[in-house]
């Protein structure tokens, strides 16, 4: 017997190769060999005074030997070559033995346990080498010859040279460095350059950028599902330190529930709380002034209900009750009302075959002196307000809407429209009804241009005959 | 108002989304050009809701003509507005970039003035990050509800990939949530994206040089939990769409208490179990061989929260177990609690060479509790014949199962979720 001898090599994975082809060809057995590379720490168990081999003597007199492994492995190798367990030279010459001499499907045993050893490692240093490439965080450096961005990273494993082809890859355009206590690496734009490791502290300590950055970190964390754990597995405390936006990471939990309880406290109103058990027109009616949802209601003299055939082919839907509605707790009864009703004589339409129904139920209004004067319901009411009209559609269940200006148009599409874009123009939503957008016969009222009025009267019993027609009303004769 | 302003709000917007990926786009570096996509994509943090941060995903705008009652950005919510204007977008893409804090740009908006307006100005931001920056980073558009065809075909040109939320399980949930959306109009939006891919893929194969078109694929995501829709419906939905439209994804994002959201929704959000049971689900669709209406029908359309889906399967067709870990093909191996996919690789792989025991299995990482009952191995196993025992379901409740993270099971190739 020999004994154990010692390889001696430099040069990282290219140097172990080399020397691996040799002693591969020469037939030397897996457990007479050391390996060593050069600069690099001893492995565990060195036997001090081993005798050396020279193996760049023999690579002349190599044998013949075909290489039986794979790219893939060739690959798997390397970045096995990168664990900082020196070990991995040894384990590498015996898988490497092994698939030449012994069974070269040895890979595909995933039970035994040095292909088990081989896989965790390689899948460590993977793993490490995605971490790199995620959570180095570059720090702008201005100089004249141009922005510099350097980082400071510490992988777990030795593995600057695995990932500076993928930094080289996607930041060609730029200058950068990377610094590791193992190597630093600088990209001129033209090619990597090489230095030795440095400790912690050495790069830049701050970059401007880094308060948006974190300000968006913190912006797109949910409060409302806290899962540490998740994010500690994927995000291990042993890379915090070099990423900025971790320092958040403390605040944010102990800000969550806080956050949590004031979203749902923010939520706003709706009326759905107030409709009643059963949701017929009836009982709709009887509940609606007991709604609080807004404080609309309060500040009116009443909540005005819809009114109409209880199973009409045509429902209309206006904006809001007005002064004289408030009063007499109808809808369209006062000045608007009027227009309404000879624009529907014109379309031939009986008031009494159709609903007749508001999207916000309640005269909202400022006081001026004496006067109450008319405001524009907000969305946020329009859609506090909703619930009210939507059990409205459900129960008489029309065939067409008509909706009265764009209020209505907002309650009952769910969408802000411009009247250019809808007049004339039959919408359908789901397959429920068929929705057509006119004009509010208030705003026909406040419209001074005689012409205009009279277009926009036109308009709006263009409309309502249109509508009639599409419920397959027939005409009303008077 | 600042940018940082303007990004604390529209990357707040931005949140209720779940995907995040950044895969299944391969642009190499290219000399003069900023930035790469591999294939795989990285996630680049995590914040403490366990999700990843792979891309910057912000709105353009939280302003909205709709009403969409699940969404915080709805015309009728009163939450602050912000608009980001083209170049704030295209520049903290590149300054966020540089700094190697994100793989791209991942771009929604709520719809100002029109559809086709605001899907205008998107794609105007993803062209100017190509064309004038040379930006070769991942850039996700999303499809604005109702946006033309033509624009929507025109933004794949740009995007890596594009995606049209189906938001609800069924036309009904939308007609109640959401009226100014239909299924069909998304749906249209979809097969015109597919269509355009298709068409290019096609072009490839027969021409030399063909501009990339939405490399990346297209994904959707829908709301769980917003309505009462099941389970069953849910992945009926997803089964469909993933048939029809070739999505590479579709993302369940369960229904978070949002600030200002309608009270007619529930405001406990729907059980984040929920949405991982489905997405474990939407998994065996996939990968594993499984139909949905093998996994629910509609005499149970719920999945089952204490039991993964598989697991619940075996469970109730106990009559295909026990399975012969070193005789059984594929498809079968793929059907025992407890085995994914790698692990069926490795034992076809090693069977060829050795028969598998049970302490074999448990050095390829099969969670053996579960797995245990079901199959036979080349030892002798003595829990198989607890298989008709009446309390397996309990048994199998009660063991401590170390299920995978949602991040394990979408790996690291998805670049996040
Ligand atoms: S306006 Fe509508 S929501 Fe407000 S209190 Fe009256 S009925 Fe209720
Ligand atoms: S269109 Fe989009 S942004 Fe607007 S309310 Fe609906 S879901 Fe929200």
């Amino acid at each position: 017997m020999k004994g154990v001898r010692t390889v001696s090599f430099e040069n990282g994975f290219k140097g172990w190769r080399n020397a691996a082809r040799v002693l591969l060809a020469h037939k030397i057995e897996p457990s007479d060999l050391e390996w060593q590379e050069r600069g690099k720490g001893h492995s565990s168990a060195l036997l001090w005074g081993n005798e050396e081999i020279d193996w760049p003597a023999m690579a002349g007199s190599s044998p013949q030997l075909v290489l039986n492994v794979s790219r893939r492995w060739l690959e798997m190798a390397e970045a096995v070559s990168y664990h900082r367990n020196p070990e991995k030279w040894q384990l590498l010459y015996n898988l490497i033995w092994r698939l030449t001499y012994e069974n070269p499907k040895l890979m595909d045993l995933s039970i035994d346990d040095q292909v088990q050893a081989f896989l965790s490692m390689e899948h460590g240093v993977r793993r490490d080498a995605h971490k790199a490439k995620a959570f180095v965080r570059f720090r702008k450096i201005e100089s004249e010859e141009g922005d510099i961005y350097c980082a400071w990273h510490e992988p777990e494993n030795p593995l600057l040279r695995y990932v500076a082809p993928f930094f080289k890859d996607r930041f060609s355009v730029m200058k950068w460095t990377i610094l590791t206590p193992d190597e630093s690496v600088h990209w001129d734009l033209k090619s990597l350059h090489w230095g030795p490791g440095c400790a912690q502290g050495q790069g830049p300590q701050n970059d401007s950028l880094e308060e948006l950055w974190g300000c968006y970190y913190k912006s797109i964390f949910n409060p409302a599902r806290v899962k540490i754990k998740a994010m500690k597995a994927e995000m291990p405390r042993k890379y915090w330190h070099t990423m900025p936006e971790t320092r958040l990471i403390e605040e944010l939990i102990f800000e969550s529930d806080q956050r949590v309880e004031a979203m749902i406290r923010a939520a706003p109103p709706s009326a759905e709380a107030y409709l009643p058990e059963s949701e017929d027109l009836v009982s709709l009616k009887t509940a609606l002034p007991g709604c609080r949802a807004c404080e609309l209601c309060a500040k009116a003299t009443q909540g005005v209900f819809g009114m109409g055939h209880p199973n009409a082919k045509l429902m209309l839907v206006g904006e809001q009750p007005g002064e004289v509605e408030d009063q007499t707790g109808l809808p369209f009864q006062g000045p608007a009302g009027q227009i309404l009703d000879e624009a529907l004589a014109e379309a031939s339409i009986d008031r009494d075959t159709i609903y007749l129904t508001n999207a916000v139920k309640a005269y909202k209004h400022r006081i001026e002196g004496k006067r109450r004067i008319h405001e524009k319901p907000s969305p946020r009411e329009v859609g506090t307000c909703k619930a009210w009209l939507k059990s409205e559609l459900k129960a008489v269940r029309p065939e067409v809407v008509v909706c009265l200006g764009l209020t209505a148009a907002l309650a009952v599409l769910g969408q802000s429209v411009r009247l250019m874009d809808v007049k004339n123009k039959v919408l359908e939503v789901g397959d429920n009804w068929k929705v057509i957008v006119t004009h509010h016969p208030a705003h026909i009222l406040r419209i001074q241009d005689p012409d205009e009025k009279d277009l926009a009267r036109e308009e709006l019993e263009t409309a309502l005959k249109l509508a009639r027609s599409l419920a397959g009303m027939t005409r009303n004769i008077t | 108002m600042d940018i940082k302003e303007k990004l604390a709000i529209l990357a707040d917007a931005a949140k209720y989304d779940a995907s995040c990926a950044s895969s299944g786009s391969k642009r190499p570096g290219e000399k003069g050009r900023l930035g790469n996509t591999q294939g795989t994509g990285i996630c680049h943090s995590y914040t403490p809701d366990g999700r990843c941060i792979s891309l910057l995903k912000i709105l353009l705008t939280n302003f909205c003509i709709f009403d969409c009652s699940y969404c915080i950005n709805r015309i009728s919510s009163d939450v602050k507005r912000a608009k980001f204007s083209v170049d704030d977008v295209v520049w903290l893409t590149i300054e966020f970039y540089k700094r190697n804090y994100i793989e791209g740009l991942f771009l929604s908006s709520g719809v100002i003035r029109s559809p086709d307006h605001t899907m205008e100005e998107m794609i105007a931001i993803a062209k100017k990050l190509r064309t004038e920056h040379k930006f070769g980073g991942y850039i996700h558009l999303k499809a604005v509800a109702g946006a033309s065809e033509e624009l929507v075909q025109k933004a794949g040109l740009w995007a890596d990939r594009l995606s049209a939320n189906i938001e609800l399980p069924k036309q009904t949930d939308l007609d109640q949530l959401a009226p100014a959306k239909t299924h069909v109009q998304i749906e249209t939006a979809m097969s015109s994206i597919q269509e355009k891919i298709v068409e290019n893929r096609a072009d490839k194969k027969t021409m030399k040089k063909v501009p990339l078109y939405a490399p990346g694929g297209q994904s959707t995501q829908m709301i769980v939990g917003a309505t009462p829709s099941s389970d069953l419906d849910i992945l009926a939905t997803s089964s469909r769409l993933y048939d029809d439209y070739g999505l590479k994804r579709v993302y369940y994002s369960a229904f978070s208490p949002i600030p200002k959201g309608d009270p007619r929704l529930p405001l406990k959000q729907a059980p984040l179990v929920r949405e991982h049971r489905l997405y474990q689900a939407d998994w065996l669709l996939r990968f594993y061989g499984f139909s949905y209406q093998e996994l629910l029908d509609p005499a149970s359309p719920q999945l089952d929260l204490q039991l993964d889906p598989k697991t619940s399967w075996a469970v109730n067709h106990r009559a295909f177990f026990p399975v012969d870990v070193n005789k059984a093909p594929r498809e079968h191996l793929l059907r025992i609690p407890g085995f994914g996919v790698r692990t069926v690789d490795k034992i076809i792989k090693t069977r060829t060479q050795r028969s598998l025991t049970l302490a074999d299995l448990s050095k390829l990482k099969v969670s053996i509790d579960k797995a245990r009952y079901f199959i036979t191995t080349a030892d002798h196993n003595s829990s198989v014949t607890l298989l008709d025992d009446e309390h397996l379901r309990a048994r199998l409740k009660k063991t401590k199962i170390i299920q995978p993270t949602l991040f394990e099971l979408m790996g690291v190739s998805d670049g996040g979720g």
